[in-house]
């Protein structure tokens, strides 16, 4: 079966194949790899850490945020780990300061772009925004902010949706699309005029094709989709189901 | 042992940077035998006075006045740390920004406000169209996020300053609590 | 259909033309349509008529004549004259004038260096043939390349020829277009697409509207000659809808072709088939991208994905797809006609045969025009574009849209090839190029264009959704006189992000105009900043805020 392309799915490529192994280093570090696994997911398995944000075990790739490049010795670009599949000999470099600084930089537009305000958000202490700043070494944003006015819907029963928050990362969009099969969740607009929208930008609360099921809230990496009744540094996220999910339908492992 | 003249200030903010410095407990003893605090709103003093070392920050700037006293205070200073989620990112002063000047003055004076229905003028200072951190005015020297930086991370700063040492914050406190 | 059939619709086609002692030839494309030559067309029939002349004078519409800030333009055959800004009160001199001496004031000769120095291969029927008109097409020679390559031809002996004739994608990259059609006829798999890419959407472009508003069939016979070469039976023709005339002329195209039998099922009676279908952009500039705009035609939000897989391995539907812009196709049947080798021989080492620009801008020709590779700016500019409007001074040229670089002066005699312009910053792109003399501001240019790309960034990846806003935020704030000096390194630093991290072209080339004008303006920049003056005096500062 062929899925559409944009489901990124690696087991539909003609050169890769899953039963082929191959060498190449992360960080001078000689590992070995199935063909058909990413840069990304070889250096977790080898306990070597990536920022991502985007990314989220259990759902198509995005290559959205760009958190996750790596420099490949001989190329110019820099690749998206999340979306980029080694290949025998390849030196790949995940830690130099080109890339380091190049990841702070795309965290700092991000906080510029809305208003993540750590200190009053549900998802305090729980947040992968937030964390990104610790592990990125972002202390401060050296651009200036843009100051965007956002809503907030809190129309649905048991969730709200801040927009302030929203990364635009489409993990809401993802879950609902490809593990609950609902698809209520989009975007509409271009470029920084960009929101996620359910149905055809209706309040929540009204959405006809929502089940209600909260998928979207758990792998929410902010506090933009938040259960309500929960206040500053309340909302933990739980997101073990996503791959016992995958797996009793028989996808693919990753 | 030479002590290092230090000045703090709030601009806007809440002053919970400042009693995260207080909750530093015991060691302030020990502390103020190494500063002399020669300008901050926890002692009585009226004016920014000259030769500063070291300067914490605390709050976001608002107003012309809070925009006057930074530029003094960076004057007049060897080091400047902006100090605290609002001097670093604008943080709760900040969330006006998006609804302008008005609208927030008159969200808080007029639509909920039981009586009076004026808004703020004479001897209040003068909202700036933005609410910005410091460092969008000023040269920051060292940046020391946290909504408030924990206590212990402002006395190893401290500590760090005095000693001569390169203060080291990577992972000991971060945005918001 | 065979192809004594064929010939004899194009030998039928041709004596019935002949048979008129003159062809009057209005252009009917959308530049001249806007200045009435529909009525200018409708005019001249009048008159031809009113005169009883019907059975020696033809009034036929055809494609554009290039020339379009003189349109409406009329050509007269077979004179050879031409003439514009023709009105519909010029119909009865003109018709009058025929086998006579030309109407001198509608006299276009002072414009002759803009077509002697022209070389035409992709335009070579536009302004000869009428565009509704599949016979017309048939008669001058068309079709007879994809006859030849499905009887006489193997599908790898035609990207044979296609590789030979060093033919490179004339969307923008340049990719080498034999390399892309080796990839998907190799590319297993029992369904494969072809994807016509007319999503012209560079500010002042309109070298593919007027390849398919002029001369559609070439498009299509392209078309299906890559259909044929890489095994694909289904083409897609995403066009965007802002191109309605362009829309309408494919869509007859189609019919016709259709309806001959040279396109769609069994194409000249073999097993080849070959149906193409029209899918309309809804004006997203990012559905120019490959990856956005097959998307778009799967009905989706036109947003690009990270390659590879690239669309040869991984296309349409997951199918591998073959996407080239318009003028690549309409490259493909002269090549198949003549050879690749013929084709190698026009144009520099690396790159191949000619290339359509649209001039446009300060120059006192604007218009449509075609020139070998390796034609030199100054040649363009000077020559065919007739030098700067007025008594103004050449001071840059923008190619390649958004995505491209403004070059100055000083490179004037730089040849018009990929790599030549890749080395002073800029990119060939589609072929849009802007003339600007002393009168524009290099720094509201670059505003100008990072506003485009900045509302046209899809948002989905962060550095062009947000970075192309700040980079855009700070040129509007030194236009307005509160620039930094920091804010020149600051710039640098964007551009520099946002080429090196975005996911897809648009974002990865969003700062050309940027970074080249900073480069070759660095004074412009610095007397905004610094002087708070603007050279070009188009810039209003803002009186100084205390707070800056």
């Amino acid at each position: 079966m062929r899925y559409p392309a944009f489901l990124q799915r690696i087991s539909d490529r003609a050169d890769v194949q899953p039963v082929r192994t191959l060498t190449f280093s992360i960080n001078g570090q000689v590992l070995s790899a199935r063909e058909d696994e990413t840069i990304l997911s070889v250096a977790r398995e080898n306990g070597i850490s990536i920022p991502t944000l985007c990314h989220m075990d259990g759902l198509s790739e995005r290559g959205a945020c760009r958190l996750c490049i790596v420099e490949i010795k001989g190329s110019p670009k820099l690749s998206p780990s999340c979306v980029t599949l080694p290949r025998q000999d390849m030196e790949v470099t995940t830690n130099s300061d080109r890339v380091k600084n190049y990841r702070r930089k795309i965290l700092e537009l991000l906080f510029t772009e809305r208003n993540h305000i750590c200190s009053v958000c549900v998802s305090n202490g729980h947040c992968d925004l937030q964390a990104l700043t610790t592990e990125l070494g972002m202390t401060h944003v050296h651009y200036d902010y843009l100051h965007t006015r956002h809503a907030v819907d809190a129309s649905h029963e048991r969730f709200s949706v801040d927009h302030n928050r929203c990364v635009l990362c489409q993990r809401c969009i993802r879950v609902c699309e490809e593990i609950e099969g609902a698809h209520t969740w989009d975007v509409m607009g271009r470029g920084y005029l960009s929101k996620v929208i359910s149905d055809l930008n209706q309040p929540w609360g009204e959405s006809s094709t929502c089940t209600g099921c909260g998928k979207c809230v758990q792998v929410c990496p902010t506090g933009a989709l938040s259960e309500k009744g929960k206040s500053v540094a309340e909302m933990t996220k739980r997101r073990q189901f996503l791959p016992y999910l995958k797996l009793m339908r028989g996808d693919e492992s990753r | 042992m030479t002590r290092i003249r230090v000045a703090t200030t709030w601009l806007d903010g809440c002053s919970g940077c400042h009693m995260s410095f207080l909750d530093i407990d015991e060691n302030i003893i020990e502390l103020f035998d190494r500063i002399d605090l020669v300008y901050s709103p926890l002692v009585d003093f009226k004016t920014i006075p000259e030769n500063i070392d070291l300067a914490l920050v605390e709050g976001a700037v608002s107003s012309e006045a809070d925009r006057e006293e930074l530029q003094t205070l960076r004057s007049r200073s060897k080091v400047l740390i902006s100090f605290g989620d609002c001097a670093v990112t604008a943080n709760v002063p900040g969330m006006r920004n998006q609804f302008g000047v008005m609208e927030t003055l008159s969200r808080s004076y007029i639509e909920n406000s039981a009586s009076g229905q004026i808004l703020p003028s004479g001897s209040v200072p003068k909202l700036i169209e933005y609410c910005r951190p410091v460092h969008e005015y000023v040269a920051v020297d060292l940046f020391l996020p946290g909504c408030p930086p924990p206590a212990g991370v402002i006395l190893s700063t401290l500590n760090d300053f005095i000693d001569g040492r390169p203060p080291v914050i990577g992972g000991k406190t971060h945005f918001g609590a | 259909m065979t192809i004594e059939e064929l010939q004899d619709i194009g030998k039928i086609e041709k004596e019935k033309q002949e048979g008129f002692k003159y062809r009057i030839h209005v252009c009917v494309a959308a530049g001249c349509l806007s200045s009435q030559s529909g009525l200018v067309k409708e005019s001249l029939e009048k008159e031809v008529a009113r005169r009883g002349l019907e059975s020696w004078a033809l009034v036929k519409g055809v494609g554009c004549l290039g020339l379009c800030t003189a349109g409406p333009m009329v050509a007269i055959e077979p004179d050879g004259l031409l003439y514009q800004c023709v009105s519909v009160s010029d119909a009865s001199d003109i018709v009058e004038a025929l086998g006579g001496s030309p109407v001198n004031r509608l006299d276009c000769s002072a414009h002759l260096p803009f077509f002697a120095r022209q070389r035409k291969i992709v335009l070579e029927n536009c302004g000869r043939v009428d565009p509704e008109s599949i016979e017309d097409y048939i008669a001058e020679g068309g079709y007879e390349a994809l006859y030849n390559a499905l009887r006489t031809m193997t599908p790898a002996g035609v990207i044979e020829q296609i590789t030979k004739s060093g033919l490179r994608g004339r969307g923008g990259a340049g990719f080498p277009t034999g390399l892309k059609w080796t990839a998907v006829s190799k590319a297993k798999s029992n369904v494969k697409f072809v994807i016509c890419n007319a999503d012209e959407g560079d500010p002042g472009a309109f070298m593919d509207r007027s390849v398919l508003e002029s001369d559609p069939h070439r498009v299509l016979e392209g078309m299906a000659i890559a259909g044929l070469a890489v095994g694909a039976n289904y083409g897609f023709i995403y066009v965007r809808s802002e191109y309605p005339l362009a829309v309408k002329r494919i869509r007859t195209a189609i019919a016709r072709a259709e309806r001959l039998g040279v396109l769609g099922r069994n194409i000249f009676n073999t097993t080849f088939s070959f149906d193409v279908t029209v899918r309309l952009g809804a004006g997203a500039f990012v559905c120019g991208e490959e990856t956005a705009l097959i998307a778009s035609i799967e009905g989706r939000r036109g947003s690009p994905r990270p390659r590879p897989p690239f669309p040869s391995e991984l296309g349409l539907w997951g199918y591998p797809t073959l996407i080239n812009n318009v003028e690549t196709f309409a490259n493909v049947p002269p090549i198949i006609r003549k050879g690749g080798v013929w084709f190698a021989s026009i144009g520099t080492e690396k790159s191949k045969g000619t290339k359509v620009f649209a001039l446009a801008g300060r120059v006192n020709n604007t218009g449509l025009i075609e020139a070998p590779m390796g034609t030199t700016l100054r040649e363009i500019v000077l020559d065919i574009g007739g030098g700067i409007i007025g008594d103004g001074k050449f001071k840059a040229i923008l190619t390649g849209g958004p995505s491209g670089g403004c070059i100055p002066a000083q490179f004037l005699d730089m040849s018009m090839d990929y790599e030549s312009l890749a080395q002073v910053g800029a990119i060939m792109g589609s072929g849009g190029l802007i003339v600007m003399d002393d009168s524009s501001c290099m720094v509201d240019v670059a505003k100008f264009f990072i506003e485009f790309c900045m509302s046209e960034s899809c948002g989905k990846c962060v550095p062009c959704r947000v970075g192309t806003v700040q980079i855009h935020n700070l040129l509007k704030r030194i236009t307005e006189g509160g620039g930094k000096p920091s804010d020149m390194e600051m710039l640098e630093e964007l551009c520099d992000l946002v080429k090196n991290t975005s996911l897809c072209g648009l974002g990865q080339t969003a700062p050309n105009p940027v970074l080249s004008t900073m480069r070759y303006f660095t004074d412009e920049y610095r007397a905004h900043i610094e002087d708070r003056v603007c050279p070009a005096g188009t810039c209003h500062m803002k009186p100084t805020e205390e707070s800056q």
